[in-house]
């Protein structure tokens, strides 16, 4: 039954949010982004690991890397493992958090206090932190691990959001009302609070998003890189950085891209926060 | 300052009230009318009451004596005029020295005017700083005098009250005097009685009236309701979709009102003398931009003709005093108060027992809220909850609905015991108990549509579904009077109306044998209430459904209750016939409740 309302309803919430100025130009840069990654391996000039000249050398726009491979190459290639793992992880980080937030806004009482109480010794750990641990114990890590470890360093985060949204609307009279027909809880909680909440969540994921290229760039940037031969922006600015007075262009292409990604999916998200504010009419 | 001079400069000084001349107020987006064409004088010493239904524009009109337009729109034309000067020509600076000081303003909401966080006695006090009104030593007492002219206590342990700290009618009383310190010669109260109990609303009424008078002091009363207008006002206006419909004495209005939309809304007010057929106005209020051309009425009105949609009427008298915008007044007749009047249900009829309530304690935590409550329903019989807020009726009504558990006492259905809570009772028992809330724009998902939200309980209780359930959804629409086009609407889309008659037909799409009806009408206009109390009204006497009607408003009792229990303080005080417990009341508080009503007959 819910499935029958979602497309007018997101539909609606998506042309109120591309009346945002930043919201459509979060999105044309973001989709930008995401068609560089997708495509530009196919039209790279070199292969991934194809050597174009001596270390640190001036040839081709960016120059070349420490191993004499060619940076835009490099850069062209490594998107594509950065983005998938974002988005995955983020995907799973919502979905794990809004299901705990939701859960413990709709039981309340007791169970409401445990759960939140497990979740905050969660948040205690700095969100990098736990990912070190676990990866650090293990010898190889696969991309699954990495997934599921900023997945899960998400979840406590967007439990405490969704909490929050869902507690404003689990008091309302037509929870209340579907309580009183005697619908079951799982229904309760998926056709009648989670549809009222899109506009936050939405926003919330955005932001999610942001966060989790940031924290996969930055665990390339220390070495946790999944395959370490393969092109990865973390890991090129790891790589490059011992040359960065001399070929800056190393370090500063992946760089820049993540900013720009970054900056684009922040702006997206801020639109949707802002277009969700503005009421349900 | 001393009180008796406060009360001498008023005196001396009576004011040549305040003059509205084509007032008109646009959107500032689009060019559209929010109010058009506003003539009204408010004359020294009297109270005029502005009436309309939500989105007439009574409120903007009100603000509009102070040169404010909300956020949005803005005063296009017209003048306000106070001894000559044109409130809406003058530099800002004069017109913020005029706020207050000779135009005050009571808003709706006295709470969230005051501040929280200083206490009474020195926001009073930093008023009259701020109006330059006494000295510093004085000015301590000026707040004292201002408080016992409201009837309040003046003494320190008042004055060093929060604004949290009080009840409801003394906020609005401490609201009243601040509104009166600075001597002003006109007040714009805009409904500052709603939500307040019946016995609070007579209390700030009267001490308006009082000073209103004593003061000379014009005041324009914007409300929706006009049972308090025919007890304050000296002269009525009723407004309709932005115009002034109706202008003239109180006693005319209510005894031979001329506008067909005037005679519409009395027709569909409850009175407390007498039972009667209430009835609705067909159709919406048509909001700023979707007015109809001609007479604005003319698509919900049963005397138009042609003309009416094509030529726009004038305001004009027809009486001294008393004006008209509609061209049929000569035409349409006469007008009675007592049409509509139905016999009062037999109190002798004999109950078929349906639902039981025997000594019910109702908790909230450790805190006891309902008291040894025993009453019963019958078939087909519809029982009144009536008391004031903190009566305990709501929470009667959520325990016996099973929305609140945390209670003692036994409540039967048709003889068997019912389970505290909704989710331990059997699936039967749920179908045949609905429950209606109060306010309609928080019991209906706004996600969903209205097809979705009336079939659901069908579903669930394996009653239709498919094609067949839409057929039926479509069965139940038609029987609460909403469009077959709405079957795809998002409830959000909906009117307050609107939505409670969809929160009805999702009631009745269960199939319910006792419906419970928590103040459904508390959050509707009258003339809606008028049909949603017709509606009920049918649904009883062709399914033989009954209902447990709970409301504060006892004139509707006389009109759609056969019994009635009277709350206090968690308590049945008294209980009975409609009949006999209105026109022989045994109880102190009875009788309280009944004379602190506001009446029109």
């Amino acid at each position: 039954m819910s499935g029958t309302t979602t497309p007018p309803k997101t539909s609606s919430f998506f042309r109120k949010a591309m009346r945002q100025k930043r919201f459509t130009f979060g999105l044309t840069v973001t989709l930008l982004v995401v068609a560089f990654a997708v495509f530009a391996p196919h039209l790279a000039p070199y292969g991934e690991n194809e050597t174009a000249g001596p270390p640190f050398a001036k040839d081709g726009v960016f120059g070349t890397d420490y191993l004499g491979q060619d940076v835009l190459s490099r850069l062209m290639h490594g998107g594509q493992s950065i983005l998938v793992i974002s988005l995955l992880a983020t995907l799973l980080g919502m979905v794990v958090g809004v299901l705990i937030g939701v859960v413990a806004a709709y039981s309340g009482g007791w169970w409401d206090e445990v759960i939140m109480r497990l979740n905050d010794v969660l948040l205690a750990f700095p969100q990098i932190l736990l990912a070190l641990v676990v990866l650090t114990a293990l010898e190889k890590p696969s991309s699954l691990v990495v997934i599921v470890l900023v997945g899960a360093s998400h979840a406590p985060r967007v439990a405490r959001v969704s909490r929050g949204v869902a507690l404003g609307i689990v008091s309302r009279d037509f929870v209340v009302a579907a309580e009183a027909l005697g619908e079951r809880r799982s229904r309760v909680i998926l056709a009648e609070v989670l549809p009222n909440m899109t506009g936050p969540l939405l926003a919330e994921a955005g932001l999610r998003l942001t966060y989790s290229i940031g924290l996969v760039a930055a665990l390339g940037f220390l070495g946790f890189a999944t395959d370490p031969g393969a092109a990865n922006w973390g890991l090129m600015m790891k790589e490059n950085q011992l040359a960065l007075s001399t070929q800056p262009w190393g370090v500063v292409a992946p760089v820049l891209m993540i900013a720009i990604f970054t900056i684009a999916t922040n702006l997206m998200a801020d639109g949707l926060a802002q277009a969700s504010q503005k009421g349900d009419d | 300052m001393t009180a008796t001079e406060t009360d001498a400069d008023h005196q001396v000084a009576p004011t040549g009230g305040l003059i509205v001349e084509n007032l008109g107020v646009t959107l500032t987006g689009r060019p559209v009318d929010v109010v058009d064409d506003i003539d009204l004088v408010l004359r020294p010493g009297e109270v005029v009451g502005l009436v309309g239904e939500s989105g007439s524009g009574k409120t903007t009109v009100g603000t509009s004596l102070l040169g404010y337009a909300r956020a949005g729109a803005v005063i296009s034309s017209g003048k306000v005029l106070i001894e000559d000067r044109d409130v809406l020509k003058l530099p800002w600076r004069e017109v913020r020295q005029l706020r207050g000081e000779e135009i005050a303003y009571v808003p709706q909401d006295p709470a969230s005017a005051l501040n929280p966080s200083i206490r009474i006695g020195k926001q009073i006090v930093e008023l009259l700083e701020l109006r330059g009104i006494g000295t510093a030593a004085s000015r301590l007492q000026g707040a004292r005098d201002g408080l016992a002219e409201v009837g309040l206590p003046n003494d320190d342990e008042f004055l060093k009250r929060y604004a949290h700290q009080l009840s409801g009618g003394q906020v609005q009383r401490v609201a009243l005097a601040m509104a009166f310190l600075p001597k002003p010669k006109v007040l714009v109260l805009d409904e500052p009685t709603t939500g307040l109990d019946v016995t609070t609303q007579k209390m700030v009424l009267d001490t308006m009236a009082e000073l209103c008078r004593a003061h000379h002091v014009s005041a324009l009363y914007v409300t929706h309701d006009l049972a308090v207008v025919a007890n304050i006002a000296d002269r009525v206006a009723v407004m309709y979709a932005g115009q002034i419909a109706e202008l003239g004495p109180r006693d005319t209005i209510f005894a031979n009102p001329a506008h067909p939309y005037t005679r519409a809304l009395l027709d569909s007010i409850p009175h407390l003398s007498q039972a009667r057929a209430l009835k609705g106005i067909p159709g919406r209020t048509p909001s700023p931009g979707s007015r109809p051309d001609g007479c604005r009425f003319n698509d919900r009105c049963s005397f138009a003709i042609d003309e009416c949609r094509q030529q726009v009427p004038e305001l004009r008298t027809i009486a001294p005093d008393h004006e008209v915008r509609c061209i049929r007044v000569e035409e349409i007749g006469t007008w009675d108060i007592s049409r509509g009047t139905v016999p009062d249900s037999d109190p002798d009829k004999k109950r078929d027992i349906i639902l039981s309530v025997q000594g019910l304690n109702i908790f909230y935590g450790r805190k006891q809220v309902v008291h040894d409550a025993s009453f019963d329903l019958a078939k087909g019989e519809v029982v009144a909850l009536v008391g004031e807020s903190g009566s305990g009726k709501t929470t009667i009504s959520r325990s016996v609905g099973g929305l609140h558990k945390d209670w003692t006492g036994t409540i039967s259905f048709e003889g068997r015991e019912l389970a505290k809570s909704a989710r331990q009772r059997s699936a039967e028992d749920r179908k045949r108990i609905q429950y209606i809330f109060q306010n309609p724009y928080l019991s209906l998902n706004p996600r969903l549509t209205v097809e979705q939200i009336i079939r659901r309980p069908m579903e669930l209780f394996g009653i239709a579904k498919g094609k067949q359930a839409t057929d039926r959804v479509l069965e139940l629409m038609e029987q609460v009077a909403l469009g077959s086009q709405m079957l795809r609407y998002q409830a959000n889309r909906l009117s307050g109306g609107e939505r409670q008659r969809v929160a009805i037909a999702r009631a009745l799409a269960a199939e319910p044998d006792v419906m419970i009806c928590d103040e459904i009408t508390s959050a509707l206009d009258v003339s809606v209430q008028g049909s949603i109390v017709a509606l009920l009204e049918g649904l009883r006497k062709d399914r033989g459904i009954s209902m447990l009607f709970v409301t504060h408003n006892l004139a509707l009792v006389r009109s759609i209750a056969a019994r009635v229990e009277i709350l206090q303080a968690g308590r049945v005080v008294e209980a009975g016939s409609v009949v006999t417990v209105m026109e022989t009341p045994k109880e102190d508080y009875t009788r309280k409740l009944l004379s602190n009503s506001p009446r029109i007959d």
